[in-house]
């Protein structure tokens, strides 16, 4: 009878500790070198400078974080007024009419305007600024946006003293949005931000895209883009702005006052009551990644915040 | 529906959602979030074939054919297949395995509680679905044991319902279906009673 003794077993045939200790890493690593492998294949990525803003200069308020994919851009994108399926907006949008287009600044101010497109196109010199962009649903893209600061629209209507905040409306028409009774909110889609929030020179107004028209899906044919909040509150497709003395009401806050705030700053520290803010998943990754305060850009806004309790104000 | 190639014809449509990802991913197509898309894939699929699974036996009624009985339990081990995907998509790919993290959501996060809820509810009538253990428990234990599937999947209702933000259109169907296969044993139930006859026969799962 053959009894096999421990000896038979070397040292060499046991799996390292280190290894070992290893076996989640690998594992939870394979899928991204998957992702890697059919980035080689089939470069998601997108030749720039080829669109009518390829000349634009750069912004110095740009990330180094590499742009997420033109397509992961175009086709995941939250746009309740069309359908709540992010994969379906791209189709659902597609023949969204954005001309003619203009946008009525009014309210507490001394010059009220009606801005054609073509004149918010040549207030300022546009510029690409790539930014990223987390939304409160977990997660993030990075994006190249093609526009210049609110700040300058807003100086050409000179707000009065009085005025405190900027209140901003969507685009809404059933005829154009024939599913938006699916989504659960009120429409027209409204948003707001402070005064000196929306002065804030990283407070963004959006014409293009990867130096490009904004495509409808991604809010044609002129956004805001306030990249250290949440997503929802770079309202898409504006227009109307209204400077006001008080704090204007915004759609996901009327929906649902508990979950969404006035502020919504992104903050790793204050959980969505369902969900944690602390990772985020960004697009063409595969790990979830730490979100950062203010989105990385505490430097640059932290001060607005000053002395407020932020996990009050969320 | 007496043939075997029944069988193989539901274990096909079973498998289908699967091997349709499957198809997707090869192809690169998972959307922009492929996360997302496999979490929600296999969620998604959980609750249909949960839903399939209730409505065998009011259909069998309704529609008199006693002979779907021969799929419930290839339906509802699949939608216990999916529900594991689902875990474990939850598992891996949200929580990179760290175990202690995952408890941690289960217990501060109601909707996560109630999915593992109606993800554990299921665990024993998985393991228990084989002839061998319904002999064992006798078929009225087994019966008994085996209404359980109706909490978890109220509790799978409650766990997608707590999910959405806004539209909650997709909750609500599947809760009204839940609600109207739960409702059709309620009346069945009350009126065996009322009229104080037995029980009908169990039937084994076979």
């Amino acid at each position: 009878m053959l009894v096999k003794t421990s000896e038979g077993l070397r040292y060499s045939e046991i799996t390292p500790k280190q290894l070992y200790l290893e076996r989640r890493k690998f594992l939870a690593s394979l899928p991204a070198a998957l992702l890697a492998g059919r980035e080689l294949l089939a470069p998601s990525g997108r030749a720039r400078a080829a669109g009518k803003f390829a000349n634009v200069g750069k912004s110095p308020l740009s990330v180094a974080d590499p742009p997420t994919s033109y397509k992961d851009i175009t086709h995941y994108n939250n746009f309740y007024e069309f359908t709540t399926s992010k994969e379906a907006v791209a189709d659902q949008a597609k023949n969204f009419k954005t001309s003619p287009w203009s946008v009525s600044v009014e309210g507490l101010v001394k010059q009220p305007r009606k801005f054609s497109m073509d004149e918010i196109l040549k207030l300022a010199p546009l510029e690409e600024r790539i930014y990223r962009h987390r939304c409160v649903e977990g997660w993030s893209m990075v994006a190249p946006w093609v526009g210049y600061s609110l700040s300058v629209l807003l100086k050409q209507v000179q707000p009065t003293e009085k005025a405190r905040y900027a209140a901003f409306e969507s685009y809404f028409s059933t005829s154009q949005m024939p599913h938006a009774s699916n989504a659960g909110l009120p429409f027209p889609y409204v948003e707001g931000l402070r005064l000196d929030e929306a002065m804030h020179p990283l407070a963004m107004l959006c014409v293009g895209l990867y130096g490009e028209d904004l495509p409808p899906q991604d809010g044609a044919p002129v956004r805001l883009v306030a990249p250290w909040k949440y997503g929802f509150k770079s309202i898409k497709s504006i227009v109307k702005i209204r400077l006001v003395e008080k704090q204007p009401p915004t759609t996901w806050n009327l929906s649902n006052p508990g979950e969404y705030g006035f502020y919504s700053s992104v903050n790793p520290q204050v959980d969505h009551p369902r969900w944690s803010q602390a990772t985020e998943h960004r697009l063409g990754e595969f790990r979830r990644r730490p979100t950062l305060m203010f989105n990385g850009y505490g430097d640059q806004v932290a001060s607005l915040y000053q002395g407020m309790d932020l996990r009050k104000n969320y | 529906m007496r043939s075997r190639w029944a069988k193989v014809l539901v274990f096909a449509l079973c498998l289908g959602p699967l091997l349709w990802a499957g198809w997707r991913a090869w192809n690169q197509d998972l959307t922009a979030n492929p996360v997302e898309y496999l979490t929600h894939f296999s969620g998604d699929w959980t609750i249909r074939l949960l839903v399939i699974a209730l409505a065998v036996t009011p259909l069998r009624k309704v529609l008199g054919l006693p002979g779907l009985i021969r799929f419930r339990r290839m339906i509802g081990l699949f939608a216990f297949f999916y529900g594991c995907l689902h875990f474990l998509a939850f598992l891996w790919l949200d929580k990179d395995f760290e175990v202690r993290e995952m408890l941690k959501d289960v217990s501060k996060r109601p909707f996560i509680t109630a999915g593992f809820a109606a993800f554990v509810l299921m665990v024993p009538l998985a393991l228990t679905s084989t002839a061998g253990w319904i002999r064992r428990l006798g078929g009225r234990r087994w019966q008994l044991l085996h209404r359980l599937v109706y909490f978890s999947a109220i509790a799978g209702v409650v766990h997608y319902y707590w999910l959405v933000k806004s539209d909650i259109r997709l909750p609500l169907l599947y809760g009204s279906l839940v609600g109207m296969l739960l409702l059709y044993r309620a009346v069945g139930s009350y009126r065996r009673s009322a009229v104080g006859a037995p029980h009908p026969p169990i039937n084994s799962a076979r």
